[in-house]
């Protein structure tokens, strides 16, 4: 059986030009950066290399690049660096619906006394621009808040919050681990402090992230160590894999134009002819203002965990916000946070693309969810066929 | 991902006996939508008391579907009393096991199907019997405890695999712990069965092995046992010990007490002079 990946924005497939460029560093050209010979200097080199294309990805000088672990990292770097330099500020900013790299991250800081504000969204996933402004305060030390939603692909406006936060000199930082690759980012025009993008996302390997701090921003290191990264991030380099990041880097901008045409074609078509054809299914997060490859998908009176096992019996991998996926007994924090019922947060599915997918395969998911979803709702005590067709998009 | 057993796919991927049974005389519904699984047990008791047919309708994952497809084969052709037998667990290990997360799914077969027989004896059915406990998803008292008893839980994580309660806002986390204490502390004391004579004298031996001699070699002494009669251990002092006259008291209590807490209580120690 084919496998028909759908769960980008969990993670993605290595590109083949992205092994091809790290094969090398593993095979051939091990030494260590760091070292005075030739044989290590010319891995160094390489890395400023891949330094300068993920800078270019971003339209960011190369020195203001960070080499990271992930993008959980970059995350924490990134905020517990705000509260170490800004001293004498105990106030985080951030919003319900963030990754929990920083949600929980922002609930482990709350518990230690600092003083946290999850700013809300409305029901498109939409942030609350208003509270958001009264939320700055004197002894805000941080606000940091995702570019993109992960779950719904949902785009926040960070350039206009950014600039908020700015004017009151507040550090801002954003989570850009789903809209790096996918949507033009500029940090030459823009005054976001602080960003945080990760290489699995984005076709290089699992184990690498980039910190993008802008020059002139107070930083204090997260991981303390040796004189890597300028003293900024202790460890030695993932050599192999941060020469793939920036590879990968390079094949996102020339790919850019693909993901936000051919891509958004395919997840248009997928989106709405599953919207047509099964009834009593609904879009979460608005439509507009989103990620060409997301679409997040409720599908009334059925389970998530039952359609993914069902969709997993044709090759089909795909996510769900539901309770019985998440781990615990409560549905996404995100669809909850937009106030979507219960009965609609745990059927639902996040379908997300990548400029590997083909048409074909498309065609293929819209041919079978509708049957899926059909088979679970003939097993649900809630189905009532005739009763509820009208009740879509209500 | 969820490790599902074979069983558990199977009747996942091919659920037995789904839909409802018509002119049924037993119906369960339990749960609801909003708290993510949900089942309608419908059967029908035959005028010999045996369930002739049995049926299922489930919101919810797929070992909730497993689960209620698993109860309602397991029904088919039981009396009304041998129904009334089957608990989670036998639902649990007749689809050979559910991950500790799922257990749910399971106590809500059992759930649907106690309503179900309710219903069938003509038994008023309770709304609801207790307090709730967990606002999130309404679990009551009555049922954490009933969990409990029939599961042998003893922590909160346990208890909300089992029924859910305290998966959500976490608020009434205390309030569980402090039912799992109170069902703790009514457990009665195991009531050791009365031993043979050498089945005592072998505990003895093990215990003083295992448990004393290691303690006594550790500062150069040593024990030897000498004889049981009844309850009076006689035993010896060799080593430091012997000739450790401070030792006495400190000797006897140790050993008496090791033997009385791991062997038996009436257990008297005598030291007999070398």
């Amino acid at each position: 059986m084919t496998t028909i990946y759908l769960d980008n924005n969990a993670t993605t497939q290595v590109a083949p030009e992205v092994l091809e460029a790290m094969l090398p560093y593993y095979r051939d050209f091990y030494g260590n950066p760091s070292s005075a010979y030739t044989f290590g200097g010319q891995v160094g080199r390489k890395i400023q290399e891949a330094r300068a294309q993920v800078a270019t990805l971003i339209g960011a000088m190369p020195e203001e690049i960070i080499f990271t672990s992930c993008g959980s990292e970059s995350d924490n770097t990134a905020i517990m660096s705000a509260l170490s330099t800004e001293t004498g500020k105990a106030h985080i900013v951030t919003s319900r619906v963030e990754h929990p790299a920083v949600k929980v991250l922002g609930t482990h800081l709350s518990d230690k006394g600092y003083r946290l504000t999850e700013i809300p969204v409305n029901r498109e996933g939409q942030l609350d621009m208003d509270r958001y402004k009264e939320s700055l305060t004197r002894d805000t030390a941080i606000v940091s808040l995702m570019w993109a939603n992960n779950e719904t692909g949902v785009i926040f406006p960070v350039e206009e919050a950014a600039q908020m936060a700015r004017d009151r000199g507040i550090i801002f930082h954003t989570d850009a681990v789903q809209a790096a690759g996918k949507i033009p980012i500029d940090m030459k025009n823009s005054t976001i402090d602080m960003l945080s993008l990760s290489g699995h996302k984005i076709h290089a390997p699992k184990g690498t992230g980039v910190l993008y701090v802008r020059k002139g921003t107070r930083f204090s290191p997260f991981l303390i160590g040796g004189h890597q990264e300028k003293g900024r991030r202790g460890g030695t380099e993932n050599t192999a894999s941060i020469i793939g990041l920036g590879k990968a880097c390079e094949l996102a901008a020339l790919n850019m134009e693909e993901e936000n045409t051919r891509v958004k074609y395919l997840r248009d078509k997928l989106e709405k002819k599953i919207l047509d054809r099964v009834s009593n299914s609904r879009l979460n997060g608005e439509s507009l203002n989103r990620l060409p490859n997301t679409s997040n998908i409720s599908f009334e009176f059925v389970e998530g965990e039952a359609i993914l096992l069902l969709m997993d019996e044709f090759g089909i991998c795909a996510s769900s916000g539901s309770a019985c996926t998440s781990g615990s007994l409560q549905p996404s924090h995100v669809l909850r946070a937009m106030g979507v019922p219960f009965t609609m947060a745990h059927g639902s599915i996040r379908f997300s693309m990548s400029i590997y997918n083909t048409e074909e395969e498309i065609d293929f998911v819209i041919d079978k969810i509708p049957s899926i979803i059909e088979k679970l709702r003939n097993l649900s005590p809630y189905w009532k066929p005739d009763e509820q067709v009208c009740a879509t998009n209500a | 991902m969820w490790e599902y057993t074979d069983k558990v796919k199977e009747h996942f991927l091919n659920p037995q006996n789904a839909g409802e049974v018509e002119g049924a005389n037993a119906v369960g519904e339990v749960g609801s939508m909003a708290c993510g699984d949900a089942l309608k047990l419908s059967l029908r008791v035959d005028e010999n008391g045996k369930v002739a047919d049995a049926k299922f309708k489930t919101f919810g994952c797929a070992s909730a579907i497993a689960s209620a497809s698993a109860l309602t084969e397991m029904l088919k052709g039981k009396t009304v009393e041998e129904a009334d037998k089957i608990t989670n667990q036998d639902i649990a290990d007749f689809l050979g096991g559910l991950p500790k997360e799922k257990m749910h799914c399971s106590v809500l077969g059992r759930q649907a199907l106690e309503q179900a027989l309710a219903q069938y004896k003509g038994e008023h059915v309770k709304e609801q019997e207790g307090e709730i406990v967990c606002e999130c998803f309404g679990v009551t008292d009555q049922e954490i405890e009933k969990a409990i008893r029939e599961n042998d839980l003893s922590t909160v994580e346990e208890v909300t695999n089992y029924t859910k309660a305290g998966g959500g806002c976490e608020n009434c986390h205390d309030n569980i712990r402090e039912i799992i204490a109170m069902v703790r502390a009514e457990e009665k004391p195991v009531v050791k069965p009365k031993l043979t004579n050498i089945q005592k004298i072998r505990m003895i031996e093990e215990t003083i092995e295992r448990e004393i001699r290691p303690s006594l070699k550790h500062d150069g002494g040593d024990i030897e046992l000498i004889d049981v009669i009844g309850n009076r251990v006689l035993v010896a002092k060799r080593g430091t010990c012997a000739v450790c006259q401070a030792s006495e008291q400190t000797f006897k209590n140790l050993v008496e007490s090791k033997l009385q807490e791991l062997v038996s209580p009436e257990l008297v120690v005598e030291e007999v002079p070398q």
